[in-house]
């Protein structure tokens, strides 16, 4: 197929011609090099590109641990994206960081996703993110439930103590402050750590604190509807009728911090409360399984006399039990009698009462708010006073003590005044004089001149039987006491080792004893040969056991 | 100036394989009668296969120097290291030098091979004949230059090797070498296909 021009060098000397073979080359093939490389390329970036997944900015207060291009994204531990530029906001205040997330991580690019930098950290709860001390910071997500996209994010700056999805319920606790509570900060089940402390904020009107804690699933379905929240952190001492009780949670409690909780004890509502119920929190466990104190009323009392050792929060006690506690102690002016009389405010939970609450409520008719005047009036009509009392022998502290005093004068009671005033009684110093006046008045009464004399002729009495007896009786006595004297001297003598008689005893004793001899003797003999009876007592014979052998030796012949 | 004169204008061309002299023909499909390789005054398809080979080392220049070619594992520490990474990386621990050696040898002389191939394929193609003598030159340190810009590999080959020390700390190769590798490879095949002559072919048509 190829037509060949043959030259022939030899025969005319001339070069040898080409040979020229027709192929069918067209286009040079080397131009497929570079149209594979430029396949190879393109295959390269349309890879890149198809692997790239969403580009997002989280904004942190600090870069500290980051790099860019080294930090890593993770989720579960798995690398989902990479750190690849970082840069400070136009005002200073924080970093903006640009991650570059992988293909499949495109569900962390939506809205409710968190992130925050993972970093060494050792609180009093514990130490986490060890393993960052040689690998460097990472940064941490958690993606959220939503679909819709996000790019822009602000990064937590603490790790969030909850992952989403986590099983288990938020619970919102309120208290007065947060004490030593801090994010983190474990919840106590039966000192079982079920939870933690996830967030807490000031009250919108600054009045208190919210929190908010997480508890663990399962262990969430034991937090029901009545569940008493109380702080369990620090140690709680009591000195008791008992003794010194010292009452802590975990050791971790006492330095960190941390809650409680427990059922109440006693029949209670015993569902599960659902999601973000609000609690109480308590300041310890005795106030939190109290029985619910209701709602509070304020008393008023009016004392005229000097309230020293009279302090805020001291108790109000009905009949001997603790209904409230003095909210505020306050010096009026009388101008009339220009005197100083104390106003003590207290609180006191009618509800603490239990069924004779219940019994004066339905009694009086109406709700509560209204009723609570009328029973007063009602119960200072019967002799209710107030009246500060000195708990506390060593320390003088008082308490306010209502009591019922049937003697006590009739005072006017204004149903309507708020708060409501309770007249008052004396305070105990002076009850305390007046039962050493009476006790005074009772010693009086005894007729001292008349037990005088009657002790008097008694004593008279026995002066002179006493003489009787030293002149009449004493001398008899020593007497008699001299002949015992003699006899015993006798006795003693009879008995001593010489005396004639004790050796005729011992001569007798002697003589008996060989008689005694004689007769076992006899007996003996008369066991081995019974014949004497009859035929008298034979020659002598030898000694018991060789007589035999011989009397043996005798026969045999 | 005296112009020897040509093979061609003797009428005269050479086998390159068993270099037995032929006459001249024009036929791009000649054959050497003894030994049946193809004859061509130049090389063949020079300029096409050198622009083709060039743009190829082109193309792959790109991923060479946008992909990794090194991962340093410590035990602390992974680092996946671009061409350009590594050279600041140098710099920054203190071996200037080295930095400066391996910029040479892995961007300057890339590029520069780039460059001189391209510039002179295109004065070929325009029938310059400014500078041919210094053209010629370029030519010959291009070729000569070409294999030691495999440094990198060279480099990144021998660390592999010696530093694996398992969990301690280790290197390990990463695709952007091959691109790179690739370029090297790429730009020498078109250093060699380009037929110097042409530089020359012009000046006698004056």
């Amino acid at each position: 197929m190829s037509d060949t021009k043959q030259g022939n060098p030899q025969d005319d000397g001339e070069l040898p011609r080409p040979e020229v073979r027709r192929s069918k080359l067209g286009l040079s093939l080397i131009w497929l090099v570079p149209i594979v490389a430029a396949l190879v390329g393109v295959s390269l970036l349309v890879s890149h590109i198809r692997s790239a997944g969403p580009h997002i900015g989280v904004t942190f207060l600090t870069a500290e641990g980051i790099e860019v291009g080294k930090t890593q994204v993770k989720y579960k531990n798995v690398v989902i994206g990479k750190v690849t530029n970082m840069r400070l906001s136009r005002d200073r205040s924080h970093v903006s960081v640009a991650i570059d997330l992988n293909k499949d991580a495109s569900a962390f690019a939506t809205k409710g996703t968190r992130y925050w930098v993972v970093r060494p950290r050792v609180g009093a709860g514990g130490v986490s993110g060890i393993d960052t001390l040689l690998s460097g910071a990472f940064i941490g997500a958690d993606a959220g439930d939503s679909d819709e996209e996000q790019t822009d994010f602000t990064g937590l700056e603490t790790p969030p103590a909850v992952t989403h999805g986590a099983p288990g319920r938020r619970f919102t606790l309120h208290a007065d402050d947060l004490g030593s509570l801090d994010i983190g900060s474990p919840v106590y089940y039966r000192r079982i750590q079920v939870g933690r402390i996830v967030s807490y904020e000031l009250d919108k009107d600054g009045k208190g604190v919210s929190l908010q804690l997480f508890v663990d699933g399962p262990n969430d379905r034991f937090v029901s509807k009545d569940t008493r929240f109380w702080n369990a952190s620090g140690v709680d001492v009591s000195l008791g009728a008992d003794g010194l009780k010292m009452n802590t949670q975990s050791l971790a409690t006492v330095i960190a911090g941390g809650v409680a909780f427990q059922d109440p004890r006693g029949p209670h509502d015993e569902s599960p409360a659902p999601e973000m119920t609000a609690f109480t929190l308590f300041n310890d466990q005795a106030t939190a399984l109290a029985p619910p104190d209701g709602a509070p009323h304020y008393i008023r009392m009016r004392f005229e006399h000097s309230l020293r050792g009279l302090n805020v929060d001291a108790p109000v006690e009905l009949l001997g039990m603790k209904v409230g506690h003095v909210v505020s102690v306050t010096l009026d002016y009388d101008p009339q009698t220009k005197k100083f009389p104390v106003i003590v405010g207290a609180v006191i939970y009618p509800q603490r009462l239990g069924k004779a609450h219940e019994k004066l409520l339905k009694a009086a008719g109406g709700d509560e708010d209204s009723a609570f005047p009328k029973i007063t009036q009602g119960l200072v009509a019967h002799g209710l006073r107030a009246q500060a009392r000195s708990g506390n022998l060593l320390t003088g502290q008082l308490y306010i003590a209502l009591d019922f005093d049937p003697k006590a004068p009739k005072v006017a009671f204004d149903p309507n005044a708020k708060p409501v005033e309770i007249p008052t009684v004396a305070g105990d110093f002076d009850h305390l004089q007046e039962q050493i006046s009476s006790i005074v008045d009772k010693v009086e009464k005894i007729p001292f001149d008349s037990i005088g004399k009657n002790l008097d002729g008694s004593l008279k009495e026995l002066n002179g039987t006493l003489k009787q007896v030293n002149t009449d009786l004493l001398p008899e006595a020593k007497k008699t006491l001299q002949g015992v004297n003699a006899t015993m001297g006798t006795a003693n003598d009879a008995l001593s080792e010489n005396s004639p008689l004790r050796q005729n005893i011992t001569n007798t004793l002697e003589e008996l004893q060989r008689t005694v001899r004689s007769v076992r003797a006899f007996t003996d003999y008369l066991g081995r040969h019974p014949e004497a009876l009859l035929r008298g007592r034979g020659a002598d014979a030898p000694a018991p056991v060789p007589s035999t052998s011989k009397q043996g030796k005798e026969v045999q012949p | 100036m005296s112009e020897l004169p040509r093979a061609r204008e003797l009428g005269m061309m050479g086998c390159h394989v068993c270099r037995l002299v032929t006459a001249y023909t024009d036929d791009p499909k000649a054959r050497c009668p003894r030994c049946h390789s193809p004859l061509h005054v130049r090389k063949h398809a020079s300029l096409a296969r050198s622009w083709a080979l060039l743009i190829t080392a082109a193309i792959f220049y790109i991923p060479a120097n946008a992909f990794p070619i090194m991962r340093t594992q410590s035990l602390f520490d992974k680092d996946d290291n671009t061409i350009l990474s590594g050279i600041v990386e140098l710099w920054r621990a203190g071996s200037p030098d080295l930095a400066v050696i391996v910029f040479t040898a892995s961007i300057v002389v890339p590029v520069l091979k780039f460059l001189i191939l391209g510039y002179l394929l295109v004065s070929v193609q325009r029938a310059s004949e400014w500078g041919a003598r210094r053209r010629a030159k370029l030519y010959r340190f291009v070729e000569l230059v070409g294999y030691w810009s495999m440094l990198d590999v060279f480099v990144v080959a021998i660390l592999s090797a010696l530093v694996h020390f398992k969990v301690l700390s280790r290197v390990e190769p990463l695709p952007g070498v091959v691109y790179f590798g690739m370029v090297v490879v790429f730009t020498m095949l078109a250093a060699m296909s380009f037929d110097p002559r042409l530089i020359w072919d012009k000046r006698k048509s004056r």
